[in-house]
């Protein structure tokens, strides 16, 4: 075990930064949120989390794809190039290092989309362990551990000093390139800091929250429930959760016309839209109710049945913070009988 | 400007239209081929492609001519939204953007039905897909048993690959065509009513499988009229159409169920379709 | 607060129960205290789940318009300031006045629950409020706040207690004490900025907006059915990002469409989940409208017409005003 004192974290920053992109958790309009890192940022690793996630580093908002050019009846595509930038994201908690598990059984799944899987081979995680988690916390209902949170490297913040542990050979060769700023630490600190968070989490309002894995032999049940109506009554379909989740991966593909030539890209679409399953004849999911409840029974159910049990959840809460009416995957699994008291 | 060997599963390739043909007011079989000659890829009977409209984006069409034929693929298209006008207005030697091919086929090379007795049934642009198995079927004619098409639509001028229907099909070994079309009309001495009566009209015995493709409410009706002659689920093939985007069953367009219906369909059979969510 | 809730569920009990509507609107818990949701009970046996404390401040008005479509009969529990609202959407003729059963409760205030956790607060297990005193129960320690200091933005401009729409009113009616805050002095700082420096403001206020339409769905005066900005084939939806004049046109626009309507019910910055500070743009609006045409509150009834909507012959033109200097 590492460790490196605050005082030195300004010379680790720029260490990090000298080796690839970094993205740490900052100050930004008045909300903690991931940005790169330069100096004089204002990092926050006291924050539980981001108000948003970080799937945008491998998974960007807008990602232009292609390009075509016309010239009478030719047609020429050109891919764009595929990203080679190298880049270390810091500061990840236990939940979102566990989304990118979720979101690599979606896009390094066969056929393998290259633009993710160029950004995840670029990038190097170096997570953050929990010492102070919120009520909206729930990540050990999908046994994610939030003290020792993986990743290439992980890292726990025990008083002043930083601790830090290569668990992976990127991890290692990362640590090898700032060896000289890092001490030995021992790790009674960190074990001492593990525990006295479990001791938290067991008094948080949502510890005995437990999904049901059994649901998906449920599922007709589930889906017919006439309790759908009265949960997706006051949503407003605003979208927000889809945009905070670090696991929601829907995206549209589009193309702009500029100059002479036409830009393809892929950005992020909800299918808590209106238009997202809109056909020229037909709409398959044209209410509210439909919509909302392909968004959870996707993530509580069809999801896990696809990818050996996992749920496209990992309790971060974030759903549970941004929601203008207070909906969120909780009380949709509560309501829907689906959660078993443990 | 693209470092490849690591072609992303949503780049396309370039194809030429090299011949189009009109076939009723609103559906035209376009051809498409490499510029330099050849099919663009290889596919089985019931996949799909996605096809380019630059500036307006992608959608996925039925690959209508059979996997054995080898210098080219053609689809027969309708038009009906803004990509397919924008394909209904191009011209010959028009190069277009292309990518797949798409989905599960039809079981064709498997038990279920080879030296199967085989009906498919179709309504207007449905048969676009079916003709794809047809075709591959005939040219592998002895794998398979007796072959009836049974093929609806509007009016005698909506009949999408009329001479196909006509001409070529009713004169291969143990294959029928009966075609029907809405409302009476001048010159056509056929029959005359909607697909799923003219189906109990038809008296098929129970021991066919069928492929059934054409607007829901039609696959609906006939599906009922199936199993009121005795047929079950089981024995039934059908597509179901989703909104799609990808065209791999990652942007989350067209899930249904546990299934996404450009990669796990848009083939299914009727039983498979029960287990899913009754939302289509 | 707790009285209050018995006689609401007392109410609605008898609503369900006389069979006098199908619906009626109110909140029910969440997992937290501070994270009620609105709902609609439409059997008296649900009603044991319904709540009412200082985490209340949805207005339940706009979810009235899907009933009175299917012409059900609603009832909703309206806090003074929610029934601003109501009425504005009786008048735009979203809500057929005759369906709906509004009844008036009395607020002292909502606590804005954020105002708590930007203090540092986390793990919270519990909240209990007694007066103006909030004890907040947490994993790591009590923590006291006196209520008039967290309460929502919107709240600590209010309009009063007065109900300008009920059909019955429960309970006393309740002060908001706390320092007041007038709307309109945050809109005075901006008038007194150089157009560059008010320019340079929004742009960077509004590049925050991710089209989540949240400020949209939740206003009592956007009640169109086909937003224009919802045109998948203008390619104005938003999605994209491709750039932030978009989302600033989307925001003036819906200024402009809800000008002279906007009740100023502060919903539309509450629910935004990237705290942009729409407010001040719809009081902008108001205060601009009360100067050119007269001091007017829409939503304090449900017939008189909007400034925008009418005209006198004494209007100010817009050829008084020289190259946009006033």
């Amino acid at each position: 075990m590492l460790k490196i004192n605050k005082a030195k974290w300004a010379e680790l920053f720029a260490a990090l930064s000298a080796q690839g992109t970094l993205y740490l958790p900052a100050e930004v309009d008045g909300k903690v949120d991931f940005t790169v890192w330069q100096d004089g940022t204002e990092v926050n690793l006291q924050a539980t989390q981001t108000a948003k996630s970080i799937k945008n580093v491998f998974f960007p908002q807008i990602e232009n794809l292609l390009d075509f050019k016309t010239d009478g009846l030719k047609l020429s595509v050109e891919q764009r190039m595929l990203p080679e930038e190298d880049t270390i994201a810091f500061g990840v908690r236990g939940c979102d290092v566990c989304s990118f598990e979720v979101l690599d059984k979606v896009f390094l799944k066969e056929p393998v989309d290259a633009f993710y899987k160029a950004r995840r081979e670029h990038c190097t995680i170096v997570s953050l362990a929990c010492s102070a988690p919120d009520e909206t916390c729930f990540c050990d209902t999908f046994a994610i551990d939030a003290t020792n949170p993986g990743g290439d490297v992980t890292t726990w913040l025990v008083g002043d000093d930083l601790f830090w542990q290569a668990n992976t050979d990127k991890g290692k060769e990362l640590t090898e390139k700032i060896q000289a700023l890092l001490a030995e630490g021992d790790e009674a600190g960190v074990n001492a800091q593990q525990k006295a968070t479990k001791e938290i989490m067991a008094k948080l309002p949502l510890a005995d929250f437990k999904i049901d894995p059994k649901i998906p032999a449920e599922q007709e049940k589930v889906f017919n429930s006439a309790i759908w109506k009265q949960l997706s009554d006051s949503c407003l379909s605003c979208c927000a959760c889809t945009y905070v989740c670090p696991t929601c991966h829907c995206y549209d593909v589009r193309d702009f016309e500029i100059d002479n030539k036409v830009e393809r890209f892929r950005c992020w679409d909800s299918c808590m839209c209106k238009d997202f399953t809109k056909m020229a004849a037909v709409n398959p999911r044209v209410s509210r109710l439909e919509r909302f409840r392909q968004r959870y029974m996707h993530k509580l159910v069809y999801f896990p049945e696809n990818n050996e049990g996992t749920f496209a959840c990992v309790g971060c809460g974030r759903c549970l913070q941004k929601c203008p009416v207070s909906l969120n995957i909780v009380k949709v699994a509560k309501a829907l009988g689906v959660a078993k008291d443990v | 400007m693209c470092n490849c060997g690591s072609k992303d599963v949503l780049t396309p390739q370039i194809g030429v239209v090299t011949e189009i043909r009109t076939e009723t007011s609103d559906v035209k079989t376009f051809r498409i081929e490499k510029p330099e000659g050849g099919k663009v890829f290889d596919f089985m009977p019931g996949q799909c492609a996605m096809l380019s409209a630059p500036g307006m984006g992608e959608a996925i069409f039925s690959i209508t001519s059979s996997p054995t034929t080898k210098d080219y693929m053609e689809f027969s298209i309708k038009r009906c939204g803004e990509i397919t006008e924008y394909l209904h207005a191009i011209e010959v030697g028009q190069q277009i953007a292309i990518r797949g091919p798409y989905g599960k086929s039809f079981p064709v090379t498997t038990e279920a039905l080879k030296h199967k007795d085989l009906i498919f049934i179709a309504g207007g642009i449905g048969l676009a897909p079916l003709h794809s198995v047809i075709d591959y079927m005939l040219a592998n004619r002895d794998d398979y048993g007796s072959i009836d098409v049974v093929y609806g639509a509007r009016s005698k001028e909506d009949f999408v690959d009329y001479k196909e229907l006509s001409e070529v099909w009713p004169k291969e070994k143990n294959t029928k065509v009966h075609l029907t079309i809405d409302k009476a009309q001048e010159g056509w001495t056929g029959n005359v009513g909607f697909v799923p009566q003219f189906l109990k009209d038809l008296k098929f015995t129970p021991d066919k499988t069928v492929l059934l493709c054409g607007p829901p409410i039609m696959i609906k009706l006939c599906l009922a009229a199936l199993i009121e002659m005795g047929f079950a689920k089981t024995q039934v093939y059908t597509t179901l159409e989703f909104r799609m985007k990808c065209g791999v069953g990652k942007c989350g367009r067209c899930n249904v169920g546990n299934k996404y219906v450009c990669k796990d369909g848009p083939v299914f059979r009727c039983d498979e379709i029960d287990e899913l969510p009754d939302e289509y | 607060m707790q009285k209050i809730a018995e006689l609401i569920k007392k109410e609605a009990e008898s609503l369900l129960k006389e069979n006098k509507v199908t619906a009626v609107w109110a909140w029910q818990p969440g997992e937290f205290y501070y994270d009620n949701s609105p709902v609609c009970f439409t059997a008296p046996e649900q009603l044991d789940k319904l709540v009412y404390n200082e985490f209340c401040p949805s207005n339940l008005g706009k979810y009235l318009m899907a009933g009175s479509k299917k012409n059900e009969t609603m009832a909703v529990f309206a806090k003074p300031c929610d029934t601003y609202g109501i009425n504005q959407l009786i008048k735009d003729h979203r809500i057929k006045r005759e369906l709906i059963t509004v009844i008036g409760i009395p607020c002292s205030g909502m606590i804005d629950i954020k105002k708590i956790k930007n203090q540092g607060v986390k793990g919270i297990i519990s909240v209990s409020v007694s007066g103006d005193d909030v004890i907040v129960t947490t994993a790591y320690g009590d923590k006291n706040f006196k209520k008039s200091e967290v309460l929502l933005a919107k709240c600590m401009s209010c309009k009063g207690s007065d109900y300008m729409i009920a059909d019955k009113e429960l309970g006393e009616k309740m002060e908001v004490k706390c320092q007041k805050l007038n709307p309109e002095d945050g809109v005075k700082k901006l008038e007194a900025m150089t157009s560059q420096e008010r320019f340079a403001f929004w742009q960077q206020e509004l590049s925050k907006c991710i089209r989540c339409n949240a400020c949209r769905d939740i206003c009592p005066a956007c009640s169109c059915e086909q937003c224009i900005f919802d045109n998948q084939e203008a390619a104005v939806a938003g999605k994209a990002s491709a750039n932030t004049a978009e989302e600033q046109m989307f925001h003036i626009i819906r200024a402009y469409h809800v000008a002279g309507r906007c009740v100023g019910c502060g919903e539309c910055a509450r629910v935004c989940p990237q705290g942009i500070q729409l407010g001040l743009l719809n009081t902008k609006f108001a205060k601009d409208i009360n100067e050119f045409y007269g001091k007017y509150q829409p939503g304090s009834d449900d017939d008189s017409k909007a400034p925008l909507v009418d005209y006198k012959f004494d209007d100010v033109e817009p050829t008084i005003s020289a190259k946009g200097v006033r």
